[in-house]
């Protein structure tokens, strides 16, 4: 199987801070790939150089075979890379059914010329964007919430839509931010099962950042591990559950 | 109780009423405009009121000016002040066309200059739009103000409109039937616009520019169509106003308009077209009446604004519509 993304030689800096210095790592097609790291090791930061939130300072980073970098954050989005975010962003005041339906808005076709006059195009693409919207929410488990305000959910349905609109946007490559924060280890158990249920479903390949180290390891085929804006570590998770190195990331070196 | 809200429920289902109702309204409205004697009876029937034909139309214009303003404040979540000016470009583009360039133009292809007022306030919307990339919120502000100035003083500057002293001698087009069509068609392409993708993108930027970009929303697209379309009805307003007060003058256009335009947004409700209808009517009637008060008018208005900020800041109707304002789709599967 071939590399879906390549980030070759990326670094970011802020200043003086180098959040993410000379990070190299690709992502296989199909993969579950995880990133794990001590807080502030640059794992955001790497999501938002993918996106197109931040600029990369150096490095490419290549998607499918072609380059990402320098491109807007929504023409990456078009390209095939969904995400979410650490602290929920979902557009609060619009209900579930709008939310997913601005990611699926995508795929419509119409001009803006057959919107403002109602012709009949749009009528037929606005129908489709409704039924296929609603049909994602069914399979999320969210239909009976259709008209309710994406704000007014409880948190954990919250994320759960982030990922039903991340969805909407028929991405190849779904990135997850901390999917998990915030919840217990039941419910981290169910996400586990729901995020293959997802990576089955939709045939999408997952790079997720996670602090849970039983959702990273049950789910993941690969993992990364940064450490001051640097990798320091990567391999399968029985590969990284020994390496010394990252025990250390964690936990301090031992004192000579 | 219970059967005035089934009444209520079933009055707001119903898809039949309004289109019948403008259409009468057109006709009624035309026809007021063709015969004298019934423009006399409406006019009697108004000085009842304490109100003229004058108000009525005016009442019109401000509904075009208060929905288009609100695509941008209160849809999309930013803060222009700058709509009097967009409002006189539309009054002085058109105004060229019925007093320089067509004087002998029938009456009943005024619908031309009006549109040609709007185009030309829509490309200035577009630059707008151009600047608003870049910056957002009390910044986006303070160049739309800035806007409202440059256009101010460059129209006083221009000695082929007047200068200060403005275009005088403009032609008394507007009537009833006009300023009703022009409202009628603002609502419902802004309609269309907002029950469209482009619509559902105007509202993302609002709630999250960041999420919305990441899900593909085309953003610059989104507010390009905002602010020109929300100019060119502003200008399609100004147009109107120019050939209903029969003389166009920068000062006419400054900031106190803006600021009336703003008033009847806040009041009517942000994110509503019913309530855009709301808060013009009830703007423009309300200071029509308090008219003969004098200075307490200036009292009493900025008095209401601070009530309405406090005990209902996001105004009567504040992203809240009537089933009638929603396209059919919509409304069907939220009943369904």
């Amino acid at each position: 199987m071939s590399a879906l993304l390549e980030v070759r030689n990326v670094s970011r800096h802020f200043g003086g801070l180098k959040a993410i210095a000379e990070c190299d790592f690709s992502v296989t097609e199909g993969h579950a790939h995880g990133i794990i790291g001590p807080n502030g090791a640059g794992k955001t930061t790497l999501f938002n150089l993918i996106t197109g939130i931040y600029k990369p300072t150096a490095g490419e980073i290549v998607f499918a075979g072609e380059r990402l970098d320098g491109l807007r954050p929504s023409r990456i989005a078009l390209k095939g890379i969904g995400r979410t975010f650490q602290n929920i962003r979902l557009f609060k005041q619009l209900t579930v059914l709008e939310n997913v339906r601005i990611a699926y808005d995508s795929q419509l076709r119409y001009s803006p010329l057959e919107a403002l006059l109602t012709l009949p195009r749009m009528g037929r693409n606005e129908a489709e964007s409704i039924a296929k919207s609603s049909a994602l929410l069914e399979a999320f488990g969210l239909g009976a919430l259709s008209d309710s305000l994406a704000g007014d959910l409880p948190y954990g349905l919250q994320r759960k839509l982030e990922i039903a609109r991340a969805i909407a946007l028929k991405p190849r490559l779904l990135l997850l931010d901390e999917p998990a924060a915030g919840l217990n280890s039941g419910e981290t158990a169910a996400l586990t099962e729901f995020l293959r249920w997802v990576r089955t479903e939709y045939k999408v390949t997952l790079l997720l950042i996670e602090h849970h180290m039983h959702l990273v390891m049950g789910l993941c085929d690969r993992i990364t591990v940064l450490d001051f804006g640097q990798k320091i570590a990567e391999g399968t998770p029985e590969e990284i559950r020994g390496n010394k190195r990252v025990i250390e990331a964690y936990l301090g070196a031992e004192e000579e | 109780m219970g059967k005035v809200m089934d009444f209520l429920k079933k009055l707001g289902e119903n898809r039949v009423i309004l289109p019948v109702l403008l259409v009468v309204g057109f006709i009624l409205t035309l026809a007021i405009s063709q015969f004298a004697p019934l423009e006399q009876g409406l006019q009697s029937v108004l000085r009842e009121l304490h109100l003229n034909t004058y108000v009525i139309a005016l009442v019109g214009i401000n509904v075009i000016l208060c929905a288009s303003l609100n695509l941008v404040n209160g849809y999309m979540g930013e803060f222009s002040v700058g709509h009097a000016g967009f409002m006189s470009l539309g009054a002085y583009a058109s105004s060229i066309v019925t007093v320089k360039l067509l004087p002998d133009m029938p009456d009943a292809l005024f619908f031309f200059p009006v549109i040609v007022g709007g185009v030309v306030a829509a490309l200035a919307g577009f630059l707008l739009a151009l600047l608003s990339f870049k910056t957002r919120g009390d910044y986006l502000a303070i160049i739309t103000l800035a806007f409202l100035m440059i256009v101010k003083s460059a129209l006083e500057n221009i000695p082929y409109v007047g200068g200060p002293r403005g275009m005088l001698g403009i032609p008394k087009l507007t009537t009833l039937a006009w300023a009703f069509f022009w409202a009628v068609v603002t609502i419902w392409v802004l309609r269309n616009l907002l029950y469209s993708k482009f619509g559902r993108a105007i509202a993302a930027i609002r709630e999250d520019e960041i999420a919305a970009n990441s899900m593909g929303v085309r953003v610059r697209e989104a507010k390009i169509l905002a602010f020109s379309v929300s100019a060119f009805f502003a200008g399609v307003a100004g147009a109107l106003f120019a050939h209903l007060l029969v003389f166009a003058t920068p000062a006419t256009f400054g900031i106190f308009t803006s600021t009336e335009i703003l008033v009847m947004v806040y009041l009517g409700g942000i994110g509503s077209l019913a309530g855009s209808i709301i808060g013009a009517v009830v703007y423009t009637l309300l200071s029509n009446w308090l008219l003969p008060l004098g200075t307490w008018r200036m009292v009493i208005m900025p008095l209401i604004l601070v009530l309405l900020m406090l005990f209902r800041p996001k105004g009567i109707m504040g992203f809240r519509e009537l089933p009638w304002f929603l396209p059919k789709r919509e409304a069907r599967r939220k009943d369904s």
